[in-house]
Order: C-alpha cells, then structure tokens, then sequence
C-alpha cells in the first residue's frame, strides 16, 4: 500500500526513459524517489517502449559504435534538421553529456547491440538496445525496483500546486481515486501532447483527425499545460511536431515505429492530386525521414502515396501492411484509388527525366533527374520494372515541441525569467528547449538521458540541503 | 506443412516482426526471418523450431499483449511446433497423439510399469522379487536376460526408425523452394556446437528471460543438466552392454566401475535438470508460454525425473531384498520413454537440431 501521507523528496512525473533516469540517479543520490506513470504497468515506459537506439558522441570506436562521432559534426547535424532553431548552449552541452549516456544506461542493465541489419546506416552514431526500448524500459525499472523507489502505475498527475515557483504537492489519479503526493521536488518527465487530439486541432484544424499518434496514447499534455498555466515559461513552437511517412493503414494511436515506411527515397510520392511534393532524393533516410510526416500532414486529406516497382522493393525495409501490387501503373492507380491517366503522366514524366547513373542504396548517389520542377536529386531510378507496388501514406507523429523552458541544469524557467525553486524537467516536455523543428534518430533519448540524470542530479542535491 | 489457424496467426505475427526487427540480436530465429518476404508454412515450421522459447523477444516486444497487435511469438511457435510434430509423426495416424500428449505419456508409463512387473512376476518365482539377490548377474535373475534386451531393443529401435522417418518428413517439408543444397561440414559442425551448448538459450551472453522480464542462464544450466545426464546415463548403459558382451563381465558393476559411475552423475543430472525445468515452468511468467502443450511437457519431464530417481535409488538398494520391485519399476519407465519417444516433447530435439542445421546452411547460402 502506498503511503500518501508521507512527505517524498523527489515526484519524478512520467514513466519514460527521461523520468527513470532522474529517478534512478535522484535515488542512487540518496533521495527517496516516486514515480507516477500513468500507463498501466504493461503499457509502461511512454515513448521509450518504441525506441530503438540513441544518439552518442564517441571520440574513437566502442562495442556497439563505429569509428568516431565528435562534437561538431554532432552539432551540424543537428543544427541541419533544426534549421538553426535551437538552443546552442543546451544542445552543446546535451550532445557532450551523450558520450556518458550509453554507459549510464549499461549501468542500469540495459544492454546494447551491434547493428545487425545496417538498413538503417546508424551504426555509426546511434548505439541500438537489445530488443529495443521496451527492454530498456524493463531494465531501468527493475533498477529502480531494486533502489527501492516507489513507483505507482495507473497514476496521472493532474496538477501540481505551484507558489512562486516553488512546488509543494501534486494532485494525482491513482487507478481512479484523487489523492496527493506530498514532495520537496517534482521532476516533470511526462511527454508532449501528441495524443491529445483536441489540443492539436487547436493548431492544425480538422487535419488533426487525421494524423496518426505512433507512440504512447498516455501522451495527454495534462502535466504540460498544467504547469504553463500556472506560471512556467513556455517554449518550442505549437505547430511543430516530429513526424514521418506511416503506413496509412496503421492504428491511429501506438502502432509504434514499424508502422513507418523508409520506402520514400526509392520511390516517388504523389498525393490525392496525383502530385509530387518534394524531392524524395534529398538526403539519406535517417537525416531527412523526419521530415515527411510534415510534408505529408501538409497534403489534401493527409494522404500520399509512394510509388516503386519490382526493382526497388529490396532496398527498403517490408511493411506490416503489404503494399498494394498491380501488373500496370493504370490498375495501381485505381488499387490506391487515384487517377489513372494522371499517375500513368506522372511516372512516364518522371521516367523520361531519369538520368543515367550508378545507383548506391545506402549513399548519395549519381541517380538523379533533370528537368522536372521538383527534381528527386539522388536513387532516381525509371519505375518500369513490374509488378508495380503503392505505399499508402499518412503522418505519424511522435512527438510535440511545445514544452517548458529549462536551463543547462535542468530547472524549469518561470515566465518571469527566474528558475524554479524546486521544479525540473526532462525529456520530451522539455526537447523543445533544443529542437526547434526537425529530427535527429535518436536525439530524443539522448535529451532524455542527458537531462534526466541531471535533473535527478540536482534534484537530490537541493532535497539535502 | 498444412495451413491451419495456428500457421495463419504465426504469419500476421512474422510480418510485423519483419517490419520492426527489433529483435534481430537475439536470437537465430529472427536473422532467419529477414531473409524472407513471405513466409510458406515451411519457412514458419523452420523459423518454430529454431525458437528456443528463450522469451526475450516477448519480454522486449512493444507490440506484445494487451497491445492490439497481440504478438507472442513464444507462444505461437510452440503451437506450431506441436503441429509440426503431429504433421511429421510416423507412421502419420500417431500424429493425433500430441493433441493429448500429457495423457499419452502418463499412461504409457503406468502401463509398462506395471507390465514388466506383472511380466516378471509371471516368468519368475515371485519371491525373487522380493529377496535380496546379490552377485553376478543378480538383476537378471529378477528380470530374465532375454527379456530385459529383448524388449528395450524392440522398442528403441523402433523409436529411433519412426524418429528417423519423422525426421525425413520435417526436413523435405521445410526445405525451400528452390530445393535442397549439399549438407557440408561447415554447418553440421556449427549445428552440432548450437545442440552442444545451447547458444540461442543464452541471449547472447546476458542470458534469456527465464522467469520474467529479467535476464538468467537458469533455464539453459538445467538443460544442460537433463541433456548430459541423459547422455551420460545413454553412456553407462552402453558401457554395460560392452561390458557384457565383449568382456564378459556381468551386472551388478562395482560402485567405482565405469557404468556405475557414468550411470550415477547422469541419473543426478537428469534428476537436477529436469526438476529444475518443472520448476521454471511452474513460476515462469505464464504470458509467453502455449498452455495447452503443458501437460505433454510436465509429463515428459516428470518421466525422465523418475528413470533418473529410480535408478539411482536402485543403486542405494540393490543389496536388499527392495531391489527385484524397484528394478522392474526402473525397467518400465525406460521402456515407457522408449515408446513414446517418437510420439512425445522427446522429437523436439531432431527437429530442432534439423533447424539449426538448416539455418547453419542458409547462412552460408
């Protein structure tokens, strides 16, 4: 039975890899940790359940990475998807704390894997956990049981009283009774507001129907808004979210991320109108996918299709969903309900600006297109090859920027410039501090570790004192 | 192999793993799966029976129950791996055993128990079962000589031939489309070194999730424990029968004799390894595991327990008048496990073993 009367030092708010990693370290400090995580303890871990992998620097080779990943070309990258919205200081300190994540994470029995299949072409960056975020997930909560830390499932934080940025308790649902934690510090570690639907029809209308929630349905926003509205200082843009292509048959809420479909720089994509809309060429998967959910939410009906033929269909990752599979363009058209004569117009345009070249699947190639107003720059390839295959896209989000601002040690900023006495953030309700817009594979459990172990870090110093 | 619910199922299941490969670290199954687009019913009886019900991938899957997509492939391979052991039987009506195996298994042990004694009872003066008998060739003054190499070749022979032909069946229904390759060294000795040390019961090095989502190397150790113990105990009799022939020299052996000492550390093995397993299965998270193949197992393993206890209880009594009894209840068990043998968990080891090998050659395909 947990008892409610009792005064806590730390409420880590949330269940993810961010909340763990505070609690696991405020607890390792000497603190006296709780966890509200408002899944149920089989749907536990938020996002965290459908990661893979995280992104960390590393100056020379390690077990589970290639080569070297240094801080500059760390933050290019970053600040390539980012478009330079981003916050230099934090992102630099969180991309230097990354080389320490990994081993953090061994510590707490997580356990990492070569990469196996190299579809991905992140073994060199992005360190990969056996079995995936689920078993990191299993790990650190062990960990945590084995601290001792309370952890309550079924347990939405509803609101957290704050006096002059101080937090003295919050107001939870535990499996459905109202009670309150009574804490010295709260760490808020609760995500975006991704599943919230009704929020994000507030910045994208009835488009917002329409978009698929690949992670956690427990991603309400409650904590988020609860805490802007009542003093803590905003940041991140509203309107921004991390999305890819999803299979459009995919469940509107956790169908994880097999649901995405890397088949984009091997095809090309049209939409309801039967429209190209971008270069599918432009960049290596794993830097520009991120990018489509977007491109793809910004669509009649946020609908788009992929078009590839017999050639192609190696190069990508199989689907959950099989793709739709004709003999002749004409009858893939009417199988993905488009119209025939224009998707025909569409490829044979396409096909007849295809440029001889050397065709590389996991590098910037020579194949490219001339002449077209949107060109597709790299793996351009004629589709003449039967049979012919169609992907049916839609935008899965992952994940919201809106988010409470923070400074380098995790506290949370109030709207009137000053930081919190007793309030830290970690993780995705705070990522925004550092993506503007854009995605990195990976980043967002770095920024998770990274401002996790330092939030629960100065969580427990400031309980001691 | 034939399509059923069971195949249908284990396929949606393949597709979404193929999609995600999360797991491709863990284990021979799913490196096996990437090479595939589309699964026949041969591939998935392949894929099955490479799984070692190790569970990590259902401990790690995002997409296990309560999650709608349902994924438990642990659970699913061992549904179609009872199918495939029923499909492949020989001769093929005996299939239809595996659908009460725990009952099957069970009855065979009491009724040949109780046949070699009534056997015994009938062929020799009673009392002698119940005297102590001591000296040379003691035990085949209970049980007659003839009798005792009669029946246990009979029915291991027949065991090994109907293995032999199941085994046949299961590697022409999961071979590939494109035909069968030459077997080479190479793979034999990479499968034999898989069987040996049960590598794919290992997770790895960090171990598989024995009981729950933690990581162990307790299921792999008792394992090993029944594998060795079996085989030591294959040994003695082996060594026995060696002895008999060729040597002339005749059971009871000296304690510190070869077939006694072989015969004791496997009997302890198997005693070890095989409670050790019934006491994993009886604690294990019950999510990932096939319910209704239990009792076949719990049968299995209980059978093999008993030849181990009872033979190493035959060693403690054999000087005493005890013996005549717990000979005759040794000897029934042995023979009840070489009935069903072909028609019990016993087949997974061929089939498995044909898998690894199989996955040994397609690697270096």
């Amino acid at each position: 039975m947990v008892d409610f009367a009792r005064l806590w030092d730390v409420l880590v708010v949330g269940g993810g890899n961010a909340a763990l990693s505070a609690a696991i370290t405020a607890a390792q400090a000497g603190a006296s940790v709780i966890i509200a995580e408002h899944a149920p303890k089989a749907m536990r871990g938020g996002n965290s359940r459908h990661t893979r992998n995280l992104r960390a620097l590393h100056p020379k080779p390690t077990d589970v990475l290639t080569e070297s990943y240094l801080e500059e070309e760390y933050w290019d990258d970053l600040l390539r998807v980012t478009g330079g919205r981003t916050d230099e200081g934090l992102a630099r300190m969180c991309i230097r704390a990354s080389e320490h994540a990994p081993g953090f994470l061994r510590d707490c029995g997580v356990v990492f894997q070569p990469s196996l299949s190299g579809t991905l072409s992140l073994s060199r960056t992005n360190a990969f956990f056996l079995g995936g975020g689920k078993a990191l997930v299993n790990a650190l909560y062990r960990t945590a049981e084995k601290l001792g830390i309370t952890i309550l499932y079924d347990t939405e934080v509803q609101h957290i009283a704050i006096e002059d940025g101080f937090a003295r308790e919050a107001i939870v649902s535990w499996r459905g009774f109202p009670e309150r934690i009574r804490c010295k510090a709260i760490i808020a570690s609760a995500g975006g507001f991704q599943a919230n639907r009704e929020w994000l029809r507030e910045y994208w209308g009835d488009a917002a129907d329409n978009f698929q929630i690949r992670g956690t349905p427990y991603a309400q926003g409650r904590v988020l808004k609860d805490m802007l509205a009542n003093g803590v200082q905003e940041v991140g843009d509203a309107t921004q979210f991390h999305a890819v292509a999803n299979d459009a048959r995919a469940p509107m809420e956790d169908g994880g991320l097999a649901m995405r479909l890397d088949c984009v720089p091997f095809s090309i994509v049209v939409n309801k109108d039967v429209e190209r809309f971008y270069d599918e060429g432009e960049d290596v998967w794993p830097k520009r996918y991120a990018i489509w959910g977007r491109l793809i939410a910004q669509q009649r009906d946020q609908r788009a299709f992929a078009i590839t033929d017999s050639q192609a269909l190696h190069n990508y990752l199989p689907s959950v969903f099989p793709p739709m599979k004709a003999d002749s363009i004409g009858e893939l058209a009417g199988l993905l309900g488009l119209d025939a004569a224009k998707l025909e117009g569409v490829v044979a345009e396409y096909n007849a600006a295809v440029q001889p070249g050397t065709f590389h699947g996991n590098k910037l190639d020579d194949c490219r297109t001339e002449g077209l107003a949107i060109p597709k720059s790299h793996w351009a390839r004629r589709i003449d090859q039967p049979p012919f295959y169609g992907h049916p896209l839609a935008p899965g989000i992952t994940f919201t920027f809106l988010g409470v601002k923070v400074n380098e040690r995790a506290r949370v900023m109030m709207a009137d410039g000053k930081p919190s006495g007793n309030i830290f953030a970690s993780g995705e309700i705070m990522a925004g501090n550092i993506l503007g817009q854009g995605y990195l594979a990976g980043f967002g459990m770095t920024i998770g570790t990274v401002f996790g172990r330092i939030a629960g870090e100065e969580a427990s110093k400031l309980v001691r004192n | 192999m034939s399509e059923t619910e069971a195949t249908i199922e284990v396929r949606r299941q393949m597709e979404i793993c193929n999609a995600c490969r999360y797991c491709e670290g863990y284990c021979a199954v799913f490196p096996a799966m990437t090479l595939r687009r589309e699964f026949t019913t041969g591939d998935l009886t392949h894929l099955a029976n490479l799984c070692h019900s190790c569970k990590g991938c259902y401990h790690a899957c995002q997409y296990a129950p309560p999650h709608p997509f349902g994924i438990n492939v642990p659970e699913t391979f061992a549904t179609i791996r009872a199918e495939s052991y029923a499909e492949y039987a020989w001769p093929a009506p005996m299939g239809r055993v595996f659908e009460r195996n725990g009952t099957l298994v069970t009855l065979a042990a009491f009724l040949s128990v109780t046949l070699v004694l009534l056997l015994t009872m009938a062929l020799q003066d009673p009392a002698i079962l119940y005297t102590a008998q001591t000296g040379t060739g003691a035990f085949f003054r209970v049980i007659p000589y003839w009798l005792m190499v009669g029946l246990a070749s009979l029915s291991f022979g027949y065991a090994l031939f109907a293995m032999g032909m199941g085994a046949v069946r299961y590697w022409r229904g999961t071979a590939p489309g494109a035909g069968q390759k030459p077997i080479t060294v190479a793979p034999v000795a990479e499968a034999a070194l898989d069987i040996l040390t049960l590598r794919n019961l290992g997770g790895g090095g960090h171990g598989c999730n024995d009981l729950d989502d933690s990581f162990a190397q307790t299921r792999r150790w008792f394992h090993h424990a029944m594998f060795y113990g079996f085989m030591l105990c294959f040994a003695a009799t082996t060594t026995g029968a060696f002895y008999h022939h060729f040597m002339g020299w005749k059971s009871p052996h000296a304690f510190l004799s070869l077939p006694v000492q072989l015969g004791s550390w496997g009997g302890a093995l198997l005693c070890l390894g095989t409670a050790g397993l019934l006491w994993v299965k009886t604690v294990t998270d019950p999510g990932p595991v096939a319910k209704r193949l239990l009792g076949g197992e719990y049968a299995m393993l209980a059978l093999l327990f008993l030849i181990g206890a009872t033979g190493l209880l035959l060693l403690v009594i054999r000087h005493t008048g005890a013996m005549g009894v717990m000979l005759a209840i040794h000897l029934g068990l042995v023979l009840a496990f070489f009935l069903v043998m072909p028609y019990s968990k016993m087949v997974h080891g061929v089939y498995r073993g044909l898998a690894l090998l199989r996955n040994a050659q397609e690697k270096r395909a």
